[in-house]
């Protein structure tokens, strides 16, 4: 099969005057792990309504595996979805809810049973095949769901905010376990959610969402080292920004304008153009190192010790509009009221032009 | 002073209490009557106007009557209540609030309204007086009530788990009778018990609509026109038993819910 999984074309969708989608495109691979990292209102939770046949858009369609979708409810896609509060029937056992997709698609009794009691093994719950819903904790509860979505063998797989209700340290484990059942059963999982981290851990392609659009997406990798915009910048990961204008041009490298003095990056660029400048926390130091430049003297109003590293921010003295950000290593002596001279070498600092 | 306030509060809720269920007590005590007038001296306890009652062909045919009108209306107010609620609460309906408000209506409406306006409706209409006619009031009074116990437990939080039973394949008659309704169970099992409550003991309109064959409340009050008996504190006590035992199968049901 050529072509994409699943094609969004051109979606726009709007609740009423709200414009919740506008103009979103966005290609699925098979077999791949799709995260739509974005904040409340950013339209990720709609996207993923759309792909499952809950919401049909304004404008634009869906496409699956070549045929079109866009109208067709969710009963005659090739989507299961994993909902937030897991949506279990909480009147069937746990085998009757994983059973309850074969059940609608007249697979009989016994095959049934089979089939629900393998794919429960697989999600590490053979033991719950008889217990009720209530019966289970939240992390169970969370496997029972995808064994139920999973036991169709959708094309695609939604899942929307799955370990939102679950606990810091069960999210993190739920995290490597969705990760490894992703790639045993190889089916194609798009899935939303706010936490950055989450996204990072999970996603094969990592597309960020904001006002309805999509920002930036790609690899999370390539997303955190060089996001494409102001928005992805500080979403994902946190970045100190500075802003700018593109002075005079130089060989192969353009000299910036910012807040804090004038700044040499290797780039292509317009004079006179206005421009952000985005610098990681583990970028800035205290310290002077190999070609890096100063970015002036800053107060230290906060630092917050993080066990492995220490979480600096300081306001800018020239500029008191520019509070940076700086991961420093937790024995350096700094404390809130000391002012300090923070560097940065410009190879790692992010140029966005929007 | 303490001991006097106790005193009072103590007689105060004995005369309350005594207030409701002394009626009944009566009523119950004199249907085991030996003799023939329900009057005192009590000169039981003699089951022989049991015998009588359940003897009586018309008594026990219209205790049929009853039993059959209850069922059956409150099976229609409660298929039709629960759909009504299903509608409003899944579906954006325009003037949903003033509609919601009109199947409610009828709830503050006296039931002698209800079955005069039945009456010259079917009057008019052609429909002879019957049990049907009488079921049919039933449906009226007690759909609105159907309607709102089960609207009232009608969550959101429903809404994702009949979503996922259509992304699972369902089609929507399937997700109504396998999703919908057991989740609604105790909602709508009280609304049945409450329904068939109030059809047991119902006699404006059942007067009103029915002729010959008729329902319980309206042959003990044929039986009252020609004086007390205690064949009629019988029967009487015989239709107590049986609002009992519904109240405590509806008192179960919310129970139920509750513990849930």
């Amino acid at each position: 099969m050529t072509g994409p999984l699943v094609e969004i074309r051109k979606v726009s969708h709007s609740f009423g005057s709200h414009k919740a989608l506008d103009d979103v495109s966005l290609n699925v691979e098979s077999g791949s792990y799709t995260v739509l990292l974005g904040p409340s209102g950013s339209g990720k939770t709609t996207l993923l309504s759309i792909i499952g046949g809950f919401v049909h858009p304004s404008e634009g369609g869906v496409v699956i595996r070549g045929n079109d979708f866009t109208r067709m409810p969710p009963a005659r896609r090739p989507t299961a979805t994993v909902f937030q509060d897991y949506a279990l029937f909480p009147h069937l056992s746990v085998g009757n809810n994983v059973g309850f997709g074969l059940r609608m698609r007249g697979a009989p009794r016994a095959k049934r049973i089979g089939r629900a009691r393998d794919i429960l093994a697989m999600v590490g719950l053979a033991d719950a095949f008889g217990k009720m819903p209530h019966q289970l904790s939240g992390g169970q509860r969370q496997r029972v769901a995808l064994a139920r979505a999973l036991v169709v063998e959708p094309a695609v797989l939604l899942l929307d905010e799955p370990l939102g209700a679950l606990d810091l340290k069960l999210r993190r484990q739920m995290q490597d376990e969705l990760k490894a059942l992703q790639k045993r059963v190889g089916t194609a999982f798009i899935h939303v959610t706010h936490d950055q981290e989450e996204a990072m851990a999970l996603a094969d392609h990592c597309v960020v969402m904001n006002n309805g659009r999509i920002e930036d997406q790609g690899p999370p990798e390539r997303v955190y080292s060089r996001p494409a915009s102001r928005f992805s910048a500080t979403f994902m990961g946190e970045s100190t920004l500075l802003s700018g204008k593109v002075l005079d041009l130089g060989m192969d490298e353009i000299r910036i304008d910012t807040q804090v003095g004038p700044v040499s990056v290797q780039a292509a660029g317009e004079p006179g153009f206005d421009v952000s400048l985005a610098i990681r926390p583990e970028h800035i130091t205290l310290a002077p190192q190999a070609g890096s430049i100063s970015l002036g003297e800053a107060k230290v109003v906060d630092v917050v010790f993080q066990g492995s590293f220490k979480r600096v921010s300081a306001v800018s003295i020239k500029s008191p509009d520019v509070s940076f950000i700086a991961k420093v290593r937790s024995n350096q002596p700094v404390a809130v009221g000391d002012t300090v001279e923070l560097h940065a070498v410009p190879g790692d600092m992010i140029i966005l032009s929007r | 002073m303490r001991v006097l306030a106790k005193l009072l509060v103590s007689a105060y809720a004995l005369a309350v209490y005594g207030f409701i269920f002394l009626p009944v007590i009566v009523l119950v005590l004199f249907s085991l009557q030996a003799t023939s007038f329900p009057i005192p001296p009590f000169t039981g306890p003699s089951l022989r106007w049991y015998e009588a009652v359940l003897a009586d062909q018309r008594l026990t045919s219209a205790l049929i009557n009853s039993v059959l009108v209850a069922l059956l209306s409150s099976l229609a107010a409660v298929t039709l209540g629960f759909l009504a609620a299903w509608g409003f609460a899944r579906y954006h309906l325009p003037r949903s609030g003033l509609l919601r408000g009109l199947i409610t209506l009828p709830l503050t409406v006296s039931y002698l309204i209800i079955g005069m306006g039945l009456l010259i409706l079917f009057n008019w209409a052609g429909v002879p007086k019957s049990l049907i006619a009488a079921g049919i009031g039933h449906v009226v009074i007690n759909l609105p009530l159907c309607f709102a116990i089960i609207y009232s437990q009608m969550g959101d939080h429903q809404v994702n788990i009949e979503r996922a039973a259509r992304d699972l394949g369902a089609p929507e008659w399937k997700v109504l009778f396998l999703v919908s309704v057991p989740v609604m169970w105790p909602a709508i099992f009280a609304a049945f018990f409450l329904s068939m409550t109030f059809s047991w003991d119902e006699f404006v309109i059942a007067f009103l609509l029915t002729r010959f064959d008729t329902t319980l409340p309206v042959e003990i009050w044929n039986m009252l026109r020609s004086g007390l008996n205690p064949r009629t504190n019988a029967v009487g006590s015989m239709v107590f038993a049986v609002s009992i035992v519904l109240a405590l199968l509806l008192e179960l049901a919310f129970l139920r819910r509750r513990r849930q």
